[in-house]
């Protein structure tokens, strides 16, 4: 069976910066989902330069460039 | 959502070590306006859990009898994140810990954003946070630059919190026309060196003593978790009242990876929900806050039983480094509760 498409273009882990295929992430991704933007960029696991405002986050990897979203908890 | 069940107090075993400290607390307190003594206040801590509703409850007539119904919302942004010399444990701004928190300044363009997005909320205070031990003159100026241009654009009120400041510090940033400057004391002064070794609860008291003699309110506050007792958690309640804040935050530890206090758990939520009761009693006229860590620790129905327990400001949106809820379900929240937000000319 091969690996789902997501895993294979984003490996790792954006809270921990781990390999996704080698653990349980659950709390990882729990923790993405409720209090913490990511830090780990989730194609090549490079520490991002994360900002957090009042509405939302950008986060930005050297090589991969910026992403954004918005609060925790759905929102 | 998951209500905060009272069954799960870590004091479940105490006994009620004031006698019935809750009809002390509602003569004393509620009918007279005297905050609980630290031994009072350690006797609320300790009672059991079938009793967190009354305590609760009592709390909130406590505010709403010397605050009144109305509810003080801020946002908060970080000016200056990571990187800072300071070692407080519960910190991913540390730059002596291996955090995954990297360091990066805020443009003066995006602080406005920001307090434009806090003003549209209906908040009445905006705080600019930096992760330093104090502000060098880069930050100074780049605060001076931030704060002009939010005033010229936007009706906020505008705290901040840079850390520890000299006297000149002090007097520029009231200069400027800083509203409030927060400064935590975090913790118990008997807990603080396990908290932080790299400077002293004295130092901070004093940065407070000047914030307060040149005229700016002050904010101080601290994080319920951070592995102090009971007893500790009641000094820290009276050495705030000793102060006289204006503002109160109340956190909750959020354990972060990399710091040394990410192996602590979250605190639990009926725990967290009966301390709110307790610093009420204690701080019957200050400015309660939550600040952040509630949502883990309380969740929503959670946060609602703190707003019915003496809380009357909160924090809206995200936090410094972490997300918060958006600040339309706090919104809503307070329109559930039928709590009006304090508005700008009530602060003036």
């Amino acid at each position: 069976m091969e690996p789902p498409a997501d895993t294979v273009e984003r490996p790792y882990c954006a809270w921990c910066g781990g390999e996704r295929a080698a653990g349980d992430h659950t709390a990882c991704d729990r923790r993405l989902a409720s209090v913490d933007p990511p830090r780990h960029c989730p194609s090549c696991a490079r520490r991002m330069v994360v900002q957090v405002d009042p509405v939302g986050w950008t986060a930005r990897c050297s090589r991969h460039g910026e992403s954004a979203g918005e609060n925790g908890f759905g929102g | 959502m998951t209500a905060v069940d009272p069954s799960t107090t870590a004091e479940d075993a105490a006994p009620d070590a004031g006698g019935d400290i809750l009809a002390v607390a509602r003569e004393q307190v509620l009918e007279r306006g005297e905050g609980l003594s630290q031994e009072q206040v350690l006797a609320v801590l300790q009672l059991p859990s079938d009793r967190l509703s009354e305590a609760l409850a009592l709390a909130h007539e406590v505010r709403m009898r010397h605050c009144g119904p109305e509810v003080e919302v801020e946002g908060i942004v970080s000016l200056k994140t990571g990187g800072c010399p300071e070692d407080c444990h519960f910190c991913s701004q540390s730059g002596l810990f291996e955090s995954p928190v990297r360091a990066a300044w805020l443009d003066v363009d995006r602080l406005v954003e920001a307090a434009k997005q806090t003003a549209k909320t209906g908040a009445t205070e905006f705080c600019i946070v930096a992760a330093v031990r104090g502000p060098d003159a880069k930050l100074m100026e780049q605060v001076r630059a931030g704060i002009a241009a939010i005033r010229a654009e936007v009706d906020i009120n505008v705290a901040c919190s840079l850390g520890m400041l000299t006297q000149e510090q002090v007097d520029e940033l009231a200069a400027m026309g800083v509203h409030r400057y927060n400064h935590n004391l975090e913790t118990a002064r008997s807990h603080f060196p396990e908290v932080v070794t790299t400077h002293s609860w004295e130092e901070r008291w004093e940065t407070l003593q000047m914030v307060r003699a040149a005229g700016m309110e002050v904010c101080c506050g601290g994080i319920v978790g951070m592995g102090e007792s009971l007893e500790q958690r009641a000094e820290f309640a009276v050495q705030l009242a000793g102060l006289e804040p204006d503002e109160v935050p109340l956190n909750f530890l959020i354990p972060n990876p990399g710091t040394p206090f990410a192996h602590l758990e979250v605190p639990q939520g009926a725990d967290a929900l009966m301390t709110v009761a307790a610093f009420r009693l204690a701080l019957p006229r200050t400015v309660l806050r939550f600040a952040g860590g509630r949502e883990l620790t309380l969740g929503d129905l959670g946060a609602e039983q703190g707003m019915l327990g003496g809380v009357n400001a909160i924090i809206v949106g995200n936090y410094l480094t972490n997300l918060g809820r958006p600040a339309e379900q706090d919104l809503d929240m307070l329109e559930t509760l039928k709590m009006p937000i304090k508005a700008l000319n009530d602060t003036l």
